[in-house]
């Protein structure tokens, strides 16, 4: 795990951490109102629709479409010159909620807004995984 | 009519040389840019009764404008530190005219400066630029700013059909502007091919679509309509200001390509009772130049997706149907952080006074402002003129 060493690592909240606890084990957990029934992206106390506290974590299903992305050629410091954190993108999850991320194992030319792509998880630390996306299958 | 239209007026302004300034800490060029704007105002520190101010990265303090008020010696009624990025300033203009309308204070200063080029440390150079990102939810992604703005730049020409060659005309225009102001950053001339060959930072911004890095501060002073006829300058009365928040981190948004610049410029041009066409200068803030685009769009100068065109046919030249940013702007006068759209106030501050000297635009009477900060995030605009009727 030392190429992730110098990275900017999460320090999950009372609030996020069944996120990063779920991550941990390659799962990809978002949060659902139990009262409207809207799914929300980052983990909060209340629904973004309708103001409910009553919110369930559920898994997503990890498909998810490229919005829009960003080839970064003048990385912010050498722990991100790896491939795997040269592209920079926003990417809207089938249940909704949209979520930045890095595409992985791809090359930059065989991307496009609007690629469809799915999760994977890289393992940080013992306690951290981080959610990246990469090209769908076929 | 609503209470604030007119009823505040900038009469002094100043800026401090920008670029690379090694020899000057921020504190001292923010005090700097404050006594030029009193000077130029024909006022001094005890007739300043209110005092509103943005921290610097630099030199930080805990609260900044009570150490700008002791630094000075003054003792204002009425002191805010505003922390809301590039969108800080017009922000501040707008806080400072309630100010005024409300008698929370009679004459307010409005200064910010920075040493982003020369001042910061490696850590604090770090820390800022991954600041803007989501500590939990975006920083572990490694992005940069220009990144963030590179997601911005590829939805729009996704959406639009948009060239880098349309960018670039922006980055031109900039230049050709900074070139006629001696205390610009970046004089030397460009051309698109220039911009189109320039490095590649985050795909598809290039070098010369990226805003400079730099030191500098600039103040300006408020007052009462009233006060204001019987000081040194003429007065440039603040017509209109609004405000559009959104959201505060990209992945937040649901729109890449429009922004609460709409919402902001709406609400501005409501309380003026004016539009897009009543307008003779601009400055738009141009932190990277696809935002110079979605702003002329929001703000309802060019139809969306038109920007491009719009630039490229030569509006923001000073010949053109809104000459913008006559002083360089962000991409070629200086940007220095949360001053940096201060600089496009007080250039458009001289412009309607008649004073911009070789990059006047002939008989300007009105201007339009916009600013915003974080990543698209934060937006004000603000309408001068030099009448109230």
């Amino acid at each position: 795990m030392s190429i992730h060493e110098g990275k900017n690592l999460p320090r999950p909240t009372p609030e996020t951490q069944p996120f990063w606890d779920a991550a941990r084990e390659h799962r990809l957990l978002i949060q659902q109102c139990a009262d409207c029934n809207t799914h929300q992206f980052y983990p909060r106390s209340y629904c973004t629709n309708c103001g409910s506290g009553n919110l369930d974590w559920v898994e997503a299903d990890g498909r998810a479409t490229i919005v829009s992305y960003s080839v970064i050629d003048r990385p912010v410091s050498k722990a991100y010159s790896d491939p795997n954190s040269a592209i920079l993108a926003l990417v809207k999850l089938t249940e909704g909620p949209q979520m930045m991320t890095n595409i992985v194992d791809c090359d930059p030319a065989d991307i496009a807004i609007g690629d469809p792509v799915t999760v994977v998880f890289e393992d940080w630390t013992d306690e951290i995984s981080i959610v990246k996306f990469k090209r769908q299958e076929g | 009519m609503h209470l604030l239209r007119g009823a505040a007026a900038i009469v002094g302004a100043a800026d401090t040389e920008v670029g690379v300034v090694p020899d000057k800490n921020p504190t001292q060029l923010c005090a700097q840019a404050i006594h030029g704007a009193l000077a130029d105002a024909g006022l001094s520190l005890a007739d300043v009764d209110g005092l509103i101010t943005a921290n610097s990265m630099a030199e930080p303090y805990m609260y900044h404008a009570e150490m700008m008020a002791e630094y000075l010696q003054i003792f204002p009624r009425h002191t805010l530190s505003l922390g809301a990025g590039g969108g800080a300033s017009f922000a501040a203009l707008h806080q400072a005219a309630s100010a005024i309308v409300t008698g929370m204070a009679t004459t307010v200063v409005v200064a910010m400066a920075d040493c982003l080029r020369t001042g910061l440390s490696r850590d604090q150079a770090m820390a800022m630029q991954s600041a803007s990102g989501h500590p939990q939810f975006e920083r572990p992604y490694g992005p940069t700013v220009p990144a963030f703005y590179g997601l911005v730049a590829r939805a729009y020409m996704n959406t639009y059909g948009t060239g880098p060659e349309h960018f670039a005309a922006v980055a031109v225009n900039a230049r050709d502007h900074a070139s006629r102001h001696e205390g610009a950053q970046m004089r030397e001339p460009i051309a698109v091919e220039d911009v189109l060959n320039s490095r590649m930072i985050a795909d598809p911004l290039r070098l010369l679509d990226c805003s400079l890095v730099s030191d500098g501060g600039s103040a300006v002073v408020l007052t009462s309509a009233e006060l204001a006829r019987d000081l040194k300058q003429k007065p440039v009365y603040l017509l209109g200001a609004g405000e559009g928040h959104s959201y505060e981190h990209i992945s937040a948004s649901d729109n890449l390509v429009s922004s609460g610049a709409a919402d902001a410029g709406r609400r501005a041009y409501e309380m003026a009772g004016m539009g897009p066409g009543d307008i003779d200068v601009a400055g738009i803030y141009d932190c990277f130049t696809p935002v110079v685009l979605i702003e002329l769009e929001d703000l309802g100068f060019c139809g969306k997706g038109e920007g491009g065109d719009f630039v490229a046919e030569g509006n923001l030249g000073l010949g053109g149907s809104l000459p913008t940013n006559t002083h360089g702007g962000l991409l070629s006068h200086s940007h220095s952080g949360n001053p940096g759209s201060m600089f496009a106030l007080s250039e458009c501050v001289f412009q309607l006074r008649q004073q911009a000297g070789n990059r006047q635009v002939a008989d300007a009477q009105t201007a339009l402002v916009h600013a915003q900060g974080g990543i698209l995030s934060s937006h004000c605009t603000v309408i001068l003129g030099t009448e109230v009727s």
